[in-house]
């Protein structure tokens, strides 16, 4: 198959979906690969570097469309790119088919398969190709860096010679991966690092990353999970309790940054104009959803602007295209790996199984009919599992109730078994003769100290117990030396035997336990 | 020849002796001594007895004693550590069969002091056991009949549990529950038939009932345990082990010896108490393991998606190599392969390296309690890097890398997860917790309990196949 990328058409975009290294892994698989003339320029790949990875250039795109029976791109076609699709030609780029309806119509009519990134489910299997999270991984780093950009001070707290420096005080809203990655950015320039996200059970990622998780105390279950990972709307309640942690937390962070968003919808608005005004001359908004709508009311889409209290609020939604040659390495690795899962024999053939939960999650159009949405994943996400329940922290009243509970409830057992014993022994002894009684108690006695004896043998040391109770229990010796002075012949013979074979138990039983025991060292 | 009070004294210093022998167990340091405190109670028990009033025999007593002691030594050096099983199996057979013979003896000779005393001749002459019969009442001499059939019986059931244990610890008996059409009705049966036997004694029927009582009981002891799974071994062989202390009591409360009882009563809930221990580490009723195997009440256990991801020894290596802290789960297999000495040798080049290597030991790794740990001894590993499960359980989840040697079901996350699982609730090791699980294993087949492990197929596991020995022996040179 002849796999080809074409220059990216959308204004400022840098990034592009075949690397000189994605190439030569690609024709590993049997494909071909071409590329319009120039495409990869922006992002630091030259036509050169492309020609000595075997990739074939083509100049114009008209050219590449024509010759390439997969093309794979960055962003969403646009019209144009639309209308030179033909029938059987795949395409596999970002395509958000829910918010792209007449676009995905228009590609069924071409009779096209369209294959689109953002649609890759999040499972493990298929975390090699989700675009979404090294785009996301991408973003945040890049937010961090940005916010540096604007932000006046150092991250790092700072003891010189001309004065101390206090640390940037960082907030980061939504740790999702982009969340994430803007946590380790910022702690790992030294910035105090706080974050908050509707999803509890991430606490414990955000605490990896090295920051403080900020939690919201609220009564009711609130489980911000909806499934795959993503979070789902909060009920109002809920939003005004997080509102207020912000409200409180404004005038402290000199540097927020937001990665709020929820599947499908726009992006809630969380860092309101009050909050922007509370917060002091000369801090930052870097708003990663400012695409969606944006977190903060000041943003304005792909613009830097200065509120009037002099807060620097960053909406740009180029991010990822701002470090266009690692994106682009990560992107064309990512689309490398889905071409590996539709070349199952490594032979160049595509073979579409729309079986495979992954590649039937992402196939949005497919032998003229759409296949969006794609029915749910049969493999649960990850991150879905409920975070366990703290035990409650009994109270010492309570504490000392279970005790004496448990007390009582001991020396009930106890005397139980006390008494019933005592019963046993009373009727034993109204049948028994007084000899018999006085063995059966040492018996009894006997037990109890065995009892008592054994259950602090270590574990570890349960053979050579075995062995030494095999050895002691060669006792029986003593009764065939008893009878083997009788003067019947059988019953010598039978004591005889009976010496011979507890013997071999007494003297194995001990030689082995010396033999093991001796071998028990210490480090 | 000792006075009967010194006799007495004796067996006190003794019976004190074997108590301090076993309370002693409870560390490897001070165990070393209590070994010495068992010999010197035996040695005392035996000698003060031989030497005491009215014994004689010496002819046949000290070459049967030599003989024996010759034996037991020979068995003693040349057995493997790996054998052990079958050792103490070997010797738990013992001590029921002398308890077999000692009751049918006590019963013969009580008929012949019957006839003597019948007779009336005096009773010089007689053994320390006759002349004791004489001297005993008629309603203790009643109470020496059921305490007859109980060391009898007892002590039948013992040997020839014992010595099926030992066939399939030895491997000499198929490992799977096998048992006669009619099952545990036949075993009923016998035990009723005993039990009339055991009335039909009492009221005089000579000593032919007896002799059919240990039939019937030799008859128990073999299919009890001829149905009873390879896997629930370690059960078996400290419940045979509880039962030689029975027997030995019973024994004792025939001869009137108190120093048998003690002792007798020592063993047995010693091996009550182990018994009761490896139940609770499988999470399974004594009474269900006693009456048969796996797959009795086995319902359908969750289905298994996914596949087992093989790696080869290079791959285990370079993980081993990146690790901080490792932890070795060993099981019967790393027994049955012999890898204990190419397990010690990897963990001493690992620990050379500064890695914080441990072992994780179930209890019922093994045919035996406690077994993987005398193996590790052997091999020389230290004793204080080997964990018990509660110990080392919860830092799984600290843990780089996690390899598992032939253990199976002593690792089954199922028995945690999948209510519907044969073992489910049984404590395991949570190897699944680790950021790595390494599992070192024959084939892709089931463990003994023939149960499905979806440790296998989990997303941190790989499968190292083959031989136990030969994958650790071919790892331990590309360890840096």
């Amino acid at each position: 198959m002849k796999i080809g990328a074409p220059k990216e058409l959308a204004k400022g975009e840098a990034r592009v979906a075949l690397t000189p290294e994605s190439a030569q892994q690609i024709q590993k698989l049997g494909h071909d690969c071409l590329i319009e003339s120039g495409a990869g320029a922006a992002a630091g790949f030259s036509d050169e570097a492309y020609r000595e990875a075997g990739v074939v250039v083509v100049d114009g795109a008209d050219a590449l469309w024509r010759d390439a029976e997969v093309v794979i791109k960055v962003r969403e076609p646009e019209e144009r790119e639309v209308e030179r699709l033909r029938e059987g030609q795949t395409l596999i780029a970002f395509f958000w088919p829910a918010q792209n309806e007449d676009r995905l119509e228009r590609c069924r009519e071409k009779g096209a398969t369209v294959v689109a990134m953002d649609m890759v489910p999040r499972i493990s299997r298929a975390q090699k190709m989700d675009a979404l999270s090294s785009t996301a991984n991408i973003a945040g780093y890049r937010a961090v860096i940005e916010a540096g950009n604007q932000f006046g001070r150092f991250f790092t707290g700072q003891v010189t010679a001309a004065g101390k420096v206090p640390p940037a005080k960082v907030l980061v809203v939504g740790a999702g991966v982009a969340g994430l990655a803007a946590i380790g950015t910022a702690t790992s320039l030294g910035a105090v690092v706080r974050a908050f996200d509707v999803r509890p059970e991430v606490a414990e990622q955000i605490e990896s990353m090295g920051a403080e998780f900020l939690f919201l105390d609220f009564e009711e279950n609130q489980d911000g999970a909806g499934s795959g990972g993503y979070a789902a709307p909060s009920s109002p309640e809920f939003r005004e309790k997080q509102l207020a942690l912000f409200r409180e937390q404004a005038p402290e962070v000199d540097i927020v940054i937001t990665t709020a968003l929820i599947p499908g919808r726009p992006a809630p608005k969380l860092w309101l104009d009050e909050m922007v005004a509370l917060m002091k001359p000369g801090s930052v908004v870097v708003d990663l959803a400012a695409e969606k709508g944006g977190n903060c009311d000041a943003t304005v889409p792909d613009e830097r602007i200065v509120t009037d209290n002099g807060v620097i609020v960053v909406g740009y939604t180029d991010f990822p295209s701002r470090m266009a040659t690692q994106s682009s390495l990560l992107y064309a690795t990512n689309i490398r790996h889905m071409l590996t899962d539709l070349t199952p024999e490594k032979d160049g053939v595509i073979v579409h199984d729309m079986e495979d939960d992954v590649i039937r999650g992402a196939t949005v159009t497919h032998g003229g009919e759409i296949t969006f949405p794609p029915p749910p994943p049969k493999v649960k996400a990850i991150g879905a599992s409920q975070p366990k329940a703290k035990p409650k922290e009994p109270t010492p009243e309570e504490k000392r109730a279970a005790e004496h509970a448990a007390f009582v409830k001991q020396t009930r057992t106890q005397v139980g078994m006390l008494v019933a014993g005592g019963v046993v022994m009373w009727l034993l002894g109204l049948v028994a003769p007084a000899s018999f009684m006085q063995h059966f108690i040492v018996f009894a006695l006997a037990c109890f100290v065995g009892f008592q004896v054994i259950w602090s043998v270590s574990h570890s040391l349960h053979t050579p117990l075995m062995a030494v109770t095999n050895a002691i229990s060669g006792i029986v010796i003593l009764g065939a030396i008893l009878q083997i002075g009788s003067g019947s012949w059988l019953i010598a013979l039978l004591a005889g035997i009976s010496v011979l074979i507890a013997s071999i138990n007494v003297v194995g039983g001990f030689l082995v336990t010396r033999r093991m025991l001796a071998m028990f060292q210490k480090s | 020849m000792l006075q009967q009070e010194f006799v007495s004294a004796a067996a006190i210093a003794a019976s004190v002796l074997f108590i301090l022998s076993l309370g002693g167990l409870s560390n490897q340091e001070k165990a070393k001594r209590a070994v010495w405190y068992g010999i010197a109670g035996m040695a005392i028990a035996v000698l003060s007895t031989a030497l005491g009033p009215r014994i004689g025999g010496f002819g046949w007593l000290i070459p049967m004693a030599l003989i024996g002691a010759a034996i037991g030594v020979w068995l003693a050096r040349k057995v493997e550590m790996t054998e052990m099983p079958q050792l103490v199996a070997a010797l738990h057979s013992f001590v029921g069969l002398a308890a077999v013979f000692i009751g049918w003896n006590a019963d013969m000779e009580r008929t012949r002091v019957a006839a003597i005393q019948a007779a009336g001749v005096s009773f010089d002459g007689l053994s320390a056991f006759a002349t004791m019969l004489a001297h005993k009442t008629p309603a203790e001499l009643t109470f020496l009949q059921v305490e007859v059939v109980l060391g009898v019986f007892i002590g039948a059931v013992t040997f020839t549990g014992s010595v099926v244990a030992f066939g399939k610890l030895a491997g000499k008996v198929g490992g799977k529950p096998h048992k006669l059409p009619g099952g545990h009705w036949l075993n009923g049966g016998a035990v009723l038939l005993s039990l009339i036997l055991a009335i039909a004694y009492f009221n005089g029927a000579g000593f032919w009932t007896l002799f059919l009582i240990a039939g019937l009981a030799f008859f128990i002891g073999w299919h009890l345990i001829m149905g009873i799974g390879g896997a629930d071994m370690p059960v078996v062989v400290s419940m045979l082990n509880s039962y030689s202390g029975w027997a030995a009591a019973a024994i004792g409360f025939t001869l009137s010896n108190d120093l048998l009882i003690v002792t007798g009563a020592l063993v047995g809930s010693s091996g009550a108490i182990l018994s009761y221990i490896m139940c609770k580490a499988m999470n399974r009723n004594f009474v269900s393991v006693i009456l048969g195997g796996f797959g009795a009440t086995q319902s359908e256990a969750a289905e298994i998606e996914g596949e087992q991801i093989s790696i080869d020894t290079g791959g285990v290596a370079s993980a081993l190599n990146d690790a901080e802290n490792v932890i070795i789960v060993p099981g019967y297999g790393m027994a049955v392969a012999q890898a204990q000495n190419a397990v010690s040798e990897l963990v001493r080049k690992l620990r050379a390296s500064g890695k914080n290597v441990r072992f994780g030991i179930h209890p019922v790794a093994g045919r035996l309690p406690g077994h993987m740990n005398v193996l590790l001894a052997e091999a020389r590993v230290p004793y204080d890097i080997v964990m018990e499960m509660d110990e080392i359980n919860d830092d799984f989840a600290d843990t780089d890398v996690v390899i598992v040697i032939g253990s199976n079901d002593i690792v089954n996350p199922a028995a945690q997860e999948d209510p519907g699982s044969p073992i489910a609730g049984m404590p395991v090791l949570k190897v699944w917790e680790a950021k790595q699980v390494f599992v070192c294993k024959r084939g892709q087949g089931t463990g003994y309990s023939g149960i499905e492990n979806p440790l296998f197929f989990k997303e941190n596991t790989r499968m190292l196949y083959g031989d136990a020995r030969s994958s650790i022996d071919a790892l331990v040179p590309m360890i840096d």
